[in-house]
């Protein structure tokens, strides 16, 4: 939010909403995944004092405050410590991570990474907008080069991170991306992340309207989407546009795109397949929408079983009391040397 | 005929390669000391390295223990026996030798090539160097060797057996029983019996050659100590850390949940920590220190008991998370196990110079309370003490320690389990009418709702919240009544915990105040100046924050206030500003605790002033 452009909307009157005021700018990409977030919490069979958000700072990380569960509104970027020690103390609950690409990628960075890695089984959701919303218009770790913001008037010469495939570097089990003008998509992939068991991350593209607005313009436009979005779909050939005529496969390792005719079979086009064990496949798919030509992936990149670390955590607590019995305090202090003075 | 003379009070030092095994030798001397009965305080010093070169005096490991027929408090300033395995120990032990002193030497290990390492143009042993000492070379490794003749072993196998046979020349020289070390080295190497022979071998054998040689004219023995009754082990300050923690997680009924990043001296508690797991001990080893203390965070939010420690630089990282404690008023205990700085400093050696980062390190108005443990035993119930005062008052605690604290061990007295204080929780229930920021009258604290719950859904955070509701709040008078709450807040720790007592009288010339590891100096300092009739009184603190209300009361009575500390005089600034008195320091910072003497004469030279007519 810009600060202090105080905007009160009516919350709608479900289970989730919280009491308090939405501070977001009018026409902020946030409503509309606060929107489906609160239709979606009731349907994944999480009591609502079981559910915990934990966000960091940025507009985005304002978050826990619209929903009426707990919540934990952070530092930058540390959320995920946080809800590391949250998941351990109570495997239980259902916690969601909401943060920003600034909260996440640049100042958080080394969080995400490991969390990932340990697969701990939460959701976080990254509003991506690729801007520094809260601290008025800073370009971030996702800016596209060249772009010109407050702090790159001359363009920016970093370039951005693609956090699909940081993620799934990272071990990330669950990978997944949507945009918020799709909100049907959006809740069908909070839902996915929701019901997923190990550490899932989907990334929403959202429109800043006040300092980035229409960076995603091409993938939201009726005249341009079609052609420019590609939804994976568990099974299907990598397919897109108006027709469904256009269609993705490896030349070599060149990825190309191809335009079918009415009757073409799709037969050798590659099959989306989530869970595949070969991490390369979800990579390769995670850096097509990075080549000029060629449409954005969203939907479901990785969705893979692991144990996770909260799992694992009580699997070993529970081990050493059997191994050694639960802990006794005057065996403990006894332990090693001892001498008795009369 | 063997010439006994009796002593109360003797300091050894053992030195070293760092592979010669000298910590192993010192703790066999301390266990067999406390066995005997004496009162004894120890002194590991590590070299920095890993794996330093052998010889060089950057490399020396070194072990001092004081023990004595009466009560004491540090590991002695003046070394009566140095025991030098190679030139290196020799060299840097000098310096605490006390004129006179006894010297045992490896003579094997005075070679050109070590004689070089350790700086000396000619051999210390030819050229009168060394007198003025009781100088005593012996062949040690080829001694030993000699002695494991028949075992199976190679040379360069034997010669690790060699500091038993130290070993056992200063257990001839002080009249001390083997069999406790014996007993020790079977049943630590049952399963490679020829090792355990060899060591007990050569144990013997180096008290046998001090028996048969008559080596020292005279041995010593040093009576029982008076010393409380009651079972007693060997504690050092990061042992004592970790079984506090988890005698409180018992006491409270509630899993503790510690996330640390490994940082030289604290590495040691995570460590320990995450071997207990059976305790209900949940430990991380986090990504870097802000991650840690964020998870712990997280924990004590989910209603675990959040721990975490660190060092000096790892302290500097986790303050901004410091701040959100402060903010979300959760229970949490932050433990600094204080190394000498700035940066990366001298990792391995003591200082006490985070006071002020501890308390005000932080950005705005974050008050937090915080407890020094004041000798390696004393950890145990400083960190008992954090986990009931952080959970009583919902506030972050921190814990100072420091390295001279972690790596140095003491006796201590078992307690009795049921007599610890009692840790009671009361979380706020499914039903109630539940407001986050409501407070218990008495001390201040919100109520801890746990995440779970049906009907308590609230949200933590770090934006400024409204008196009562917890809500965000920007309202300026709501903002300065609550920065003055949770001042006070802290304020009132200080009517729960127990003040300590002053030592000596309670008004006269100089009262000498301190905090954390100088107690032992302070004390024998202090002791010994009475003991000459000397007008000195000694007031430790135990809680640095906030202080304890008697303080005022005693520097008032006092003509000259003293404040030693092994920093610049941090703890001097806190109490210059609060009683506006004009305390001196006295402040030393040779990454080692202060020495009883120096501070002595400190003291002195302000009880003398008077006479110069202040
Ligand atoms: C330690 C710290 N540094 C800097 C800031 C200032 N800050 C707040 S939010 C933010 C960036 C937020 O960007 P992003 O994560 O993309 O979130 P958005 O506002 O775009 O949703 C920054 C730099 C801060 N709050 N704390
Ligand atoms: S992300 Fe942009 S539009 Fe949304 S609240 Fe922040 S500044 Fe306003
Ligand atoms: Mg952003």
């Amino acid at each position: 939010m810009a600060d202090n452009i105080p905007v009160t909307t009516k919350s709608p009157k479900e289970d989730f909403a919280s009491d308090q005021d939405v501070r977001w700018c009018p026409g902020c990409g946030d409503y509309a995944i606060l929107a489906q977030m609160k239709k979606v919490l009731p349907e994944i069979g999480v009591p609502r004092e079981k559910v915990v958000f934990i966000s960091g700072i940025g507009c985005a990380s304002r978050f826990p405050y619209y929903i009426n569960s707990y919540g934990f509104h952070t530092i930058h970027g540390r959320a995920p410590a946080v809800a590391t020690g949250i998941k351990l103390a109570n495997p239980e609950l259902s916690v969601w991570i909401i943060t920003g690409d600034g909260d996440s990628l640049s100042i958080g960075g080394n969080h995400l990474i490991h969390l990932c890695r340990r697969n701990l089984d939460v959701n976080v959701i990254l509003f991506n907008n690729q801007i520094y919303g809260l601290t008025k218009g800073q370009y971030s770790p996702t800016s596209p080069l060249g772009k010109v913001t407050k702090t790159t008037p001359y363009g920016s010469i970093d370039r951005p991170f693609n956090p699909i495939s940081l993620v799934l570097s990272a071990g990330a089990t669950f990978v997944a991306r949507t945009i918020d003008r799709d909100t049907k998509h959006m809740a069908e992939i909070f839902k996915r992340a929701a019901a997923h068991k190990g550490c899932s991350f989907v990334e929403v593209y959202q429109n800043c309207n006040i300092f980035n607005d229409g960076a995603y313009r091409l993938l939201t436009e009726p005249e341009t989407k079609f052609d420019q979005v590609l939804y994976l779909e568990d099974g299907k050939p990598l397919i897109y546009g108006k027709e469904k005529n256009r269609g993705l496969r490896f030349n070599g390792f060149e990825t190309e795109a191809l335009e079918m005719n009415e009757s073409a079979e799709n037969k050798d086009l590659p099959v989306h397949r989530e869970n595949s064990e070969n991490e390369a496949y979800a990579q390769w798919l995670s850096r097509i929408g990075d080549v000029p030509g060629l449409p954005v992936p969203v939907g479901v990149f990785r969705a893979v079983q692991r144990p996770t670390y909260e799992q694992l955590s009580e699997q070993q607590l529970a081990g050493a009391i059997q191994k050694k019995g639960p802990g006794d305090l005057k065996q403990l202090f006894i332990s090693g040397d001892t001498w008795k003075v009369e | 005929m063997k010439n006994i003379q009796e002593v109360s009070r003797v300091t050894i030092r053992f030195a070293g390669d760092s592979g010669d095994g000298i910590q192993l030798t010192g703790n066999q001397f301390t266990r067999t000391t406390a066995i005997a009965l004496n009162d004894l305080s120890t002194l590991p010093d590590y070299p920095a390295e890993i794996r330093a070169p052998a010889g060089t005096l950057y490399g020396v490991s070194g072990f001092q223990i004081q023990f004595s027929s009466q009560n004491i408090h540090t590991p002695g300033d003046e070394v009566d026996v140095l025991v030098a395995m190679n030139p290196a120990a020799l060299q840097s032990g000098l310096k605490s030798l006390k004129k006179n002193g006894i010297i045992i030497i490896n003579g094997d290990a005075f070679t050109e090539r070590n004689l070089r390492m350790a700086n000396f143009s000619e051999n210390p042993l030819e050229n009168g160097f060394l007198a003025g000492y009781q100088v005593y070379p012996v062949d040690i490794t080829r001694l030993s060797r000699d002695a494991l003749e028949k075992i199976e072993l190679t040379h360069k196998e034997k010669d690790r057996c060699k500091n038993f046979f130290a070993l056992g020349m200063v257990y001839w020289l002080y009249n001390r029983s083997m069999d406790a070390t014996v007993e020790w080295i079977e049943r630590k190497f049952s399963r490679q019996p020829i090792w355990a022979e060899a060591n007990v071998l050569a144990l013997k054998a180096g008290r046998n050659y001090a028996e048969a040689t008559e080596l020292f004219a005279t041995s010593y023995r040093v009576p029982e100590a008076k010393i409380e009754p009651g079972i007693y082990r060997q504690i050092t300050g990061n042992e004592a850390l970790t079984f506090g923690l988890i005698a409180a997680a018992a006491k409270a009924r509630r899993n503790i949940f510690y996330g640390s990043y490994p940082i030289t001296p604290a590495s040691d508690v995570l460590q320990y920590m995450a071997s207990y797991k059976h305790f209900g001990i949940k430990t991380l080893q986090a990504e870097d220190e802000i991650a840690a203390i964020g998870a712990a965070i997280g924990a004590s939010f989910a209603g675990d008991i959040g721990v975490t420690a660190t060092s000096g630089p790892g302290l500097a990282l986790k303050s901004e998370f410091l701040g959100l404690a402060v903010m979300t008023e959760l229970p949490l205990v932050v433990m600094d196990i204080q190394r000498s700085g700035p940066s990366t400093g001298m990792p391995t050696k003591t200082e006490q110079a985070d006071l002020l980062q501890g308390l005000f390190g932080r950005s705005g108005e974050a008050p937090i309370p915080a407890i020094a443990a004041s000798s390696p035993a004393d950890c145990f119930y400083a960190a008992y003490e954090a986990v009931r005062v952080a959970i009583r008052f919902m506030v972050p605690v921190l814990v100072f320690s420091d390295a001279y604290l972690a790596n140095g061990a003491e006796p201590w007295k078992i307690p009795d389990t049921e007599g610890l204080p009692e840790i009671e929780i009361e979380f706020a229930k499914a039903g109630e009418d539940y407001a986050p920021y409501l407070r218990d009258p008495q001390t201040l604290a919100r109520r801890w709702a746990l995440p779970g719950t049906p009907g308590l859904e609230h949200r933590l955070g770090g934006l400024e919240k409204q008196d009562v509701t917890g809500n965000v709040s920007y309202d300026p008078d709501n903002h300065e009544k609550m920065v003055r709450l949770r001042a006070e807040k802290v304020q009132r720790v200080g009517e729960f915990v127990e003040e300590p007592e002053i030592y000596g009288d309670s008004r006269g010339e100089v009262l000498v105040v301190s905090w954390g590891s100088t107690y032992g100096t302070v004390l024998t300092a202090v002791e010994q100046l009475r003991k000459e009739g000397k007008s000195a009184s000694f007031y430790h603190l135990r809680w640095v924050n906030p202080l304890p209300k008697k303080l005022e009361t005693y520097i008032r009575r006092f003509r000259r206030v003293i404040v030693p500390e092994v920093n610049l005089g941090q703890l001097r600034r806190i109490i210059r500003s609060t009683y506006l008195v004009d305390a001196v320091g006295f402040n030393r910072m040779k990454g080692q605790p202060i020495s009883v003497s120096e501070l002595k004469q400190a003291i002195e030279a302000l009880l003398e002033e008077k006479n110069n007519g202040r």
